[in-house]
């Protein structure tokens, strides 16, 4: 038995080993995408669910990102067969309307299915508190790298891609990153901000674009 | 009740796999026969406790038995037997305790078969064995236990996966693999048992596992072809490849386990390539644990992948403890296995056995390279990459073209000496037909070298093989003046490991045939029909009668009747169709196929009008798909010839290389 | 196992349970000029066949349509396991098959349309790695393999043939009477 050549062939084994070891600690499905950090692709389209109250827009209305600098936008693609999207549309609902009047817009984008059907989710669900557009042939989606339902992008006053959350979101993350993006926004530009409580003019414009 | 007796019976069969496997060392190290029997019952009370807790489970199933955390994940009411009963092996806990059966099965068989023999080689072996066998029962009994309890006990389950209820094929493609993939469990054993009993030198392990290590890898290849024949059923894009991690993980040893069954030939004839021989089987091993590894730990995403959680590191466990364990085993022996080499020419069977060595090897580090590089490219840069069909098919076409040419010189070459004029004429009807297979295929329109050198080889690999059925008849009839089909399958029998090797070649080379054609020739046409309409795909016409709906116990069935035409006449009905199943929420569109020899013509249905008036139907004409699982079928056969008993000649004599003996032929 | 991100899953989902607007954009070559609809239309084959009669619009179109496919082939279907978008029937390969028709129809080249994509999704849309940086390790490592152990072989026949003493030829003139 030629031990000295045993535990050289054995030694061969451990970075095999590791290798692996490191790998059960990724998740294969999750794909980073390599929006955070640029602009956020333009969009124009229309409402079909015009949401309520304080925040509701009227159907047929186009909406432009365009119309949107200035404002914190939270995008939620979703769609009414998307079973995932029902765990997290009555919080996310409920947190948008918290936010009116503030220099936030939600916005629902519907992902590959039929206004009349996702107008019907959206009665089944009790009602979506802000308004969602559809996005026919997913042209769209594809210019933000959906691979799937429900994922929800962070757009900062300035329109960048700050953050882009793959499944369900939950209330208190939603809160988290709109909070720091309004405050970021309001640091930056304070005189720029409509509807903001005013700030410091004298802040130098180093923050902008929130990371993560 | 089912739970107790099907959970208990695991912990036993642990116990009694562990006390086994610890027992025999000491049994061979104090000599002792007797505690050496207790070994090898401790081998057969394991097969009849799992097989017990097998039996219960798909009792449990088949009884609806929903305190069973298995059959309330995969059970329903609502499902026909056959699907309860293959739901069996439908998702992960189940899936072990199959393959622990499985393995049960083989420990006691090969024990069996060889329990009065002398030696420590097969108390080792069957050590070996037990091992293993411990580290599923450990499974079972941790993270993928099917046998929790679940209260309250619901009314009904969802059922299986929807994709899994689809065909028939699931109740074939599974086993069939198991019985593979576990199969080459016995090789390795005895290969394990051979270097810890010290007698790695002779060639007995191989020996005596002649006819498993085959069986395993005729179950291995049809296995492989039924998972192909059921995804080109069943996924709807007209595919039966994809090269997806789970297939992969099972070609894989495949292709090792083919090197392996050539290369041992050498060794039994010259006594060279011993420690090359021992790395393909050990290796073999190690590769299936691997597959399964790689598609059960959740590690690289995977159509197959069963599921994340602990059992990841669980098998990261075992795979460390078997790669370290056969590494040092291996290399610490690699001393008493060199042998001298000597070829008489270079053009000989030798050398051709040596190329097709390199061929599957390097094919096999290719995909196993592929497969593994999104993960090291991830540790490495960080950053998510694809490697797919484009890539594998870069890469492995060349190889396969080099193989099949292989396939074809291989059998006419001869041992120890070169070309001669004797060769000239065996390859001559390969020319010929390659040849022609060559002319033939241009003038169909292929255009891609690779697509032509595949059809020329495998015409001139078909000439060789089959001539070789030819002439030695042709011999027989002109010796014995026997019948030519008597003395065709007297001439089989005489050397049917050999004569199935060649069928099994046929077979491959049907295969080869049907791969190159529908890859090369395929055309699809998708179109929206209103009835009467129909739709011409390479001179196959459809036309669209109307669309249908009913109701089944498990599922809604929405489907549409095409009519195959010819002219104006109907010579035949597909009806390709969706199921609804109440636990989905998206339909499986489930092909149909009218097959015929030429080809299949393979009809998806893709959308639909709820009120019948049109329907979209994707048409793929796919030219000699049918020879794929007709190839299939002959390869099996092949194993079966080689596997099947007969008058066994003594292995010719190419034994330990006793110091400067004069080799003398005519020893046998 | 929930699915949290309706992924794959949908692949199996052509979402037609009833008619989508803008079905399948793409998947059907233009009527011929005055087609009947209700006539056979045999499609890919008379479509090769009559290659000398189509019109310049319908030729381009043909070139567009491998070009097409062949973009296609080598971009990954998001929502499916390892299938291209050619390949894969599901809604959202579909529509991405019309991005990049459109695409090279606008005059990109075949690179940019794969750009583009890879701007938006990363490098794990393409089907097989660009032979840049780490990645040629890929290619080159089988490669290497094949060469080298070509190499090794002969030098290892060489070696043995060399060694050989003669053993008699008519010895072994009797070819494999076994195996």
């Amino acid at each position: 038995m030629n031990w000295k050549r045993a535990w050289i062939a054995a030694a061969a084994a451990a970075p095999v080993i590791g290798l692996f070891a490191w790998g059960l600690t990724r998740d294969p499905n999750n794909i980073p995408s390599p929006l955070p950090g640029r602009q956020a692709p333009p969009f124009a389209l229309a409402v079909f669910s015009p949401g309520q109250a304080g925040l509701a827009r009227p159907v047929g209305d186009t909406v432009r990102l365009a119309d949107l600098k200035g404002k914190v936008v939270v995008l939620n693609f979703w769609a009414s067969w998307c079973l995932a999207c029902r765990d997290e549309h009555a919080s996310l609902s409920q947190v948008a309307a918290t936010y009116e009047g503030q220099p936030v817009q939600f916005l629902g984008v519907l992902y590959n299915d039929v206004p009349d059907k996702g107008l019907g989710w959206i009665s089944e669900m009790g009602g979506q508190s802000y308004p969602s557009v559809d996005d026919p042939g997913a042209r769209v989606a594809i210019d933000y790298g959906l691979y799937g339902v429900p994922e929800t992008f962070f757009l900062d006053a300035t329109g960048r891609v700050a953050f882009k959350n793959t499944g369900p979101v939950t209330p208190g993350m939603v809160r988290l990153k709109v909070d720091s993006l309004i405050a970021a926004a309001q640091a930056s530009a304070p005189a720029a901000a409509p509807a903001a409580p005013s700030g410091d003019t004298a802040v130098p414009a180093t923050k902008g674009g929130k990371a993560q | 009740m089912t739970r107790l007796i099907a959970s208990n019976a695991i912990v036993v069969a642990l116990a009694v796999t562990a006390l086994g496997a610890l027992l025999a060392p000491i049994a061979v190290r104090r000599g002792r026969r007797d505690w050496l029997n207790l070994v090898y019952a401790a081998v057969y009370t394991n097969f009849v406790l799992v097989t017990i807790s097998t039996l219960a489970l798909v009792w449990g199933l088949v009884s609806h038995d929903f305190s069973i955390s298995y059959v309330a994940q995969v059970g329903s009411r609502a499902t026909p037997t056959f699907y309860t009963i293959i739901s069996l092996w439908g998702a992960l806990e189940g899936s072990i305790v199959f393959w622990a059966w499985v393995l049960g099965m083989y420990a006691a068989a090969v024990v069996w078969f060889n329990r009065k023999r002398e030696g420590n080689l097969v108390p080792y072996a069957a050590a070996t064995i037990l091992v293993v066998a411990v580290f599923f029962h450990i499974l079972l009994l941790g993270p993928a236990n099917p046998f929790q309890a679940v209260f309250p006990v619901p009314f009904d389950g969802p059922g299986p996966n929807p994709l899994l209820q689809n065909h028939i094929l699931m109740g074939v493609h599974p086993p069939l693999l198991y019985l593979g993939y576990v199969g080459f469990t016995v090789p390795f054993a005895f290969a394990m048992g051979a270097m810890f009993s010290g007698e790695v030198a002779s060639d007995e392990w191989i020996r005596l596992t002649r006819r498993w290590t085959l069986t395993a890898w005729g179950f291995q290849s049809a296995a492989i072809i039924a998972g192909m024949w059921w995804s080109y059923e069943v996924l709807g894009w007209g595919g039966y490849w994809a090269w997806d991690p789970v297939e992969n993980a099972s070609f894989i040893p495949w292709l090792t386990a083919t090197a392996f069954l050539h290369s041992v030939m050498v060794q039994e004839r010259r006594g060279m390539l011993k420690l090359w021989n021992l790395n393909l089987m050990v290796g073999t091993f190690v590769l299936t644990i691997l597959g399964t590894f790689l598609t059960r730990s959740g590690i690289i995403s995977s159509v197959h992948a069963f599921t994340q959680g602990t059992i990841g590191y669980y098998f990261l466990g075992f795979i460390a403890l078997v790669l370290v364990v056969t590494l040092v085993m291996v290399a610490g022996n690699s001393d008493k296995l060199g042998s001298e080499g000597r070829l008489d020419a270079p053009f000989s069977r030798e050398t051709a056995f040596l190329l097709n060595n390199l061929f599957f090897t390097v094919f096999m580090f290719t995909v196993l390279i592929g497969t593994l590089f999104p993960l090291v490219a991830e540790a490495a840069r960080g950053i998510k990459v694809s490697v797919g069909t484009p890539f594998f098919n870069r890469m492995s076409i060349p190889l396969m073209v080099a193989l099949l040419f292989l396939m074809g010189v291989g059998p006419a070459l001869p041992w120890r000496k070169g070309a001669g004029p004797e060769v000239k004429a065996k390859l001559l009807p390969g020319v010929v037909l390659g040849v022609v297979a060559g002319v033939l295929v241009l003038v169909a329109g292929a255009r891609n070298i690779y697509a032509v050198l595949a059809f020329v080889f495998a015409g001139f690999a078909l000439g060789v093989n089959v001539e070789e059925f030819v002439r030695g008849a042709n011999a027989r009839v002109k010796a014995h003046g026997e019948g030519w089909l008597t003395a065709l399958s007297r001439l089989v029998a005489g050397n049917r490991r050999r004569y199935g090797g060649y069928v099994a070649h046929i077979g491959i080379v049907l295969v080869a045939l049907g791969v190159t054609a529908s890859s090369t020739f395929k055309t699809e046409q998708e179109a929206t029909l209103k009835p009467g309409e129909s739709l011409t795909v390479s001179g196959h016409t459809v036309r669209f009668k109307n669309a249908w709906g009913r109701e089944e116990k498990q599922r809604q069935v929405i489907g549409a009747t095409m009519e195959v035409m010819d002219g104006a006449r109907v010579v035949g009905v597909i009806e390709p169709r969706m199921n609804y199943y109440p636990t989905s929420s998206s339909p499986v569109p489930t092909p149909q196929v009218r097959s015929m020899l030429s080809g299949d013509l393979y009809l998806n249905l893709m959308a639909f009008k709820q009120d019948g008036s049109n329907v979209t139907v994707k048409v793929i004409w796919e030219p000699l798909v049918p020879w794929i699982w007709f190839g299939g079928f002959v390869v099996c056969f092949g194993a079966i010839i080689g596997v099947w008993p007969g008058r066994e000649r003594a292995p010719r004599a190419a034994a330990v290389p006793a110091a400067a003996t004069p080799r003398t032929e005519g020893q046998s | 196992m929930t699915t949290l991100h309706a992924t794959w899953r949908s692949a199996l989902s052509l979402a037609a349970a009833c008619v989508i607007a803008g079905h399948a954009a793409g998947a059907q070559a233009p009527d011929l000029p005055a087609a009947p609809r209700n006539a056979p239309q045999d499609s890919g084959a008379l479509r090769v066949q009559v290659q000398g009669t189509l019109t310049d619009a319908q030729k381009n179109d043909a070139t567009l349509e491998s070009a097409t496919k062949s973009v296609a082939s080598q971009l990954r279907c998001p929502v499916c396991q390892g299938l291209s978008i050619q390949d894969s029937p599901s809604e959202l390969s579909q529509q991405m098959r019309t991005v990049v028709k459109e695409q090279l129809a606008s005059g990109k080249s075949q690179q940019q349309v794969k750009d583009y994509f890879i701007s938006k999704y990363g490098e794990w849309i393409l089907l097989e790695p660009q032979a840049h940086g780490f990645n040629v390790l890929v290619y080159a490592l089988p490669a290497l393999l094949v060469i080298g152990g070509a190499i090794f072989i002969v030098v290892i026949v060489k070696k043995w043939t060399a060694a050989a003493p003669a053993t008699s030829g008519s010895a072994a003139s009797s070819d494999d009477d076994a195996d």
